[in-house]
């Protein structure tokens, strides 16, 4: 695998910006081809994958469950007096559950795991980068792509639907008690309208995406630290950056996710 | 053991090895001097396959190791060892576990014993039983090089290269790592390619020296030759030397 390099220096000019906006786009597309092919060879690495996906699920257990707490929280304290007005409050539970199951979800937990995952992933990666820990470990005849690029992107593709579905059940329950604190609303009946108002075609898409975003965040981690360049500064610059470039690729997914899904089923939009 | 044939390798415009021809032969102690930056490094990268020279031939035990696919290459690197100028060691693995990396992944057959067995003792050889549990953080830097020297003799190489051992050490410490260094030579008949500037190191350790300069294999001899020389730019470098040790 050759990948092309990145300009670096404290005053870049715009063509240096361009140039490395290419580069990235060049790189990350040599870095997935370079995954696909060695995805499906073995050796497949699989305790390592399955340590990856008991650290990743630790690590973001906690974030993940104060923030869909929250979201589902606050969308149903928003969206309450607006339904009210409109004498349309019974429709709450499954308006919160269907903000939720669609969108909130899948993008909130995509977005939080690309923050906590995608810099810890560049980090880490980055900085065995720089203190030859690939290089020794390429000459001890094993195979560091696979072994530290290959596990981590599978471990990130299984584990954000896991997430995401855990998200949604606790952002509904959030939602839940906020109506809890105006008016009594029995739990069952909450369930219920929250059950009958999501269909099987909002929720499979919503967490499907959720995939090619564990995705996003695994590979654009493993690849801004793979290639870090210069030293300790190289490190920080990978983290950094690959948040925010996964971040930006979760969100232009979505909306082209979300498109293909309403033009496979119309009935949705 | 090695045999390397008009190699040749740059950066970009940066010649850092120009048609460099050079022979090691089995059981031999050869240094490299070089200052900062004269791709003493990337002499070691090119001879284990982690870089690919541009030109030339490096024939490895009679393998090219130029021409080599992969799964080749990695048969001949199970004979080689390699030590990082950072010691390298897996900060997520204790001692334990990175001395054991090499041994599951080349030799899958071994026991859990049997593996044990042997971290234990190899980690006797550089005097550090008592760090076996210990992370990599928890290592003063001359420990860090003594792990990393154990993980990297643990196969039981031919050859070993080494990549600036002593660097930032204190000369005791410097003294300590050469003389391992010696004794796995003499232990197990071992060739070793030592890049260094520390002149400590190379005294205790070499049979020949050759110096890397602008790109070129500058001055070759033993070490007495080479300090002794009335060449002014060696004069100038190796009393630099003596006066930091
Ligand atoms: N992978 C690389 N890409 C670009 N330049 C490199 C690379 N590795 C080394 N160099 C350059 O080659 C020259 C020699 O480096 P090196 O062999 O590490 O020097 P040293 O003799 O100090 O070990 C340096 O100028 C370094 O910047
Ligand atoms: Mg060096």
């Amino acid at each position: 695998m050759k990948l092309p390099k990145h300009r670096y220096g404290r005053k870049l000019n715009f063509q240096d910006n361009v140039y490395n906006f290419f580069t990235t786009i060049t790189g990350l597309t040599i870095f997935n081809i370079e995954f696909f092919k060695q995805a499906f060879l073995p050796p497949y690495e699989i305790p390592e994958v399955k340590k990856h996906m008991d650290e990743l699920g630790v690590k973001t257990f906690g974030i993940v469950s104060v923030t869909g707490f929250i979201i589902g929280l606050v969308l149903a304290m928003q969206s309450q007096p607006v339904l009210t007005k409109f004498g349309a409050s019974d429709f709450l539970p499954g308006m919160v559950a269907l903000s939720v199951v669609r969108e909130l979800g899948p993008v909130m937990a995509a977005l939080i795991f690309a923050g906590r995952v995608s810099s810890g992933i560049g980090a880490e990666l980055g900085s065995m980068r720089v203190t030859e820990q690939i290089d020794a470990m390429e000459v001890t005849g094993v195979n560091p792509f696979k072994y530290l690029v290959v596990t981590r992107v599978i471990a990130t593709t299984m584990i954000l639907p896991i997430l995401t579905i855990y998200m949604i059940v606790i952002a509904i329950f959030g939602g839940y008690l906020a109506i809890l604190i105006t008016e009594s609303i029995n739990f069952r009946y909450y369930i219920d309208s929250v059950i009958l108002s999501i269909e099987f075609g909002d929720f499979v898409p919503g967490v499907a995406k959720t995939f090619v975003f564990g995705y996003i965040v695994g590979i654009v981690g493993a690849y801004k630290g793979y290639t870090t360049e210069g030293g300790t500064e190289g490190v920080g610059r990978a983290s950094t950056t690959a948040v925010v470039l996964a971040s930006l690729l979760i969100l232009i997914f979505d909306m082209i996710l979300v498109k293909i899904t309403l033009w496979l089923w119309p009935t949705l939009g | 053991m090695i045999e390397i044939e008009n190699l040749s390798k740059s950066f970009g415009q940066l010649v850092v090895l120009d048609n460099i021809s050079l022979y090691v032969s089995e059981g031999e102690n050869l240094v490299v001097f070089g200052r900062s930056g004269q791709g003493k490094s990337v002499l070691l990268k090119c001879i284990i396959g982690l870089l690919s020279p541009d030109n030339g031939n490096i024939l490895v035990d009679g393998k090219n190791i130029v021409a080599l696919n992969l799964k080749e290459l990695n048969e001949v690197r199970k004979n080689i060892g390699f030590l990082f100028q950072s010691a390298a060691l897996y900060d997520s693995m204790t001692v334990r576990e990175n001395l054991a990396f090499p041994l599951k992944r080349n030799f899958p057959n071994l026991t859990d014993k049997e593996i044990n067995d042997k971290v234990e003792y190899t980690l006797e050889l550089v005097s550090l039983e008592y760090a076996i549990d210990k992370m990599p953080s928890e290592l003063s830097g001359g420990m860090k090089k003594r792990v990393g020297l154990a993980r990297s003799i643990i196969t039981d190489p031919k050859l070993m290269l080494y990549d600036e051992p002593t660097t930032g050490l204190d000369p005791i410490t410097t003294k300590e790592i050469s003389e391992l260094i010696l004794n796995l030579q003499k232990k197990f008949n071992m060739t070793s390619v030592i890049v260094t500037h520390d002149l400590i190191c190379a005294e205790i350790i070499a049979d020949r020296a050759i110096f890397l300069k602008d790109a070129k294999i500058a001055y070759e001899g033993t070490i007495e030759e080479l300090t002794k020389s009335n060449v002014p730019f060696l004069k100038n470098f190796f009393s630099h030397e003596l006066i930091k040790a």
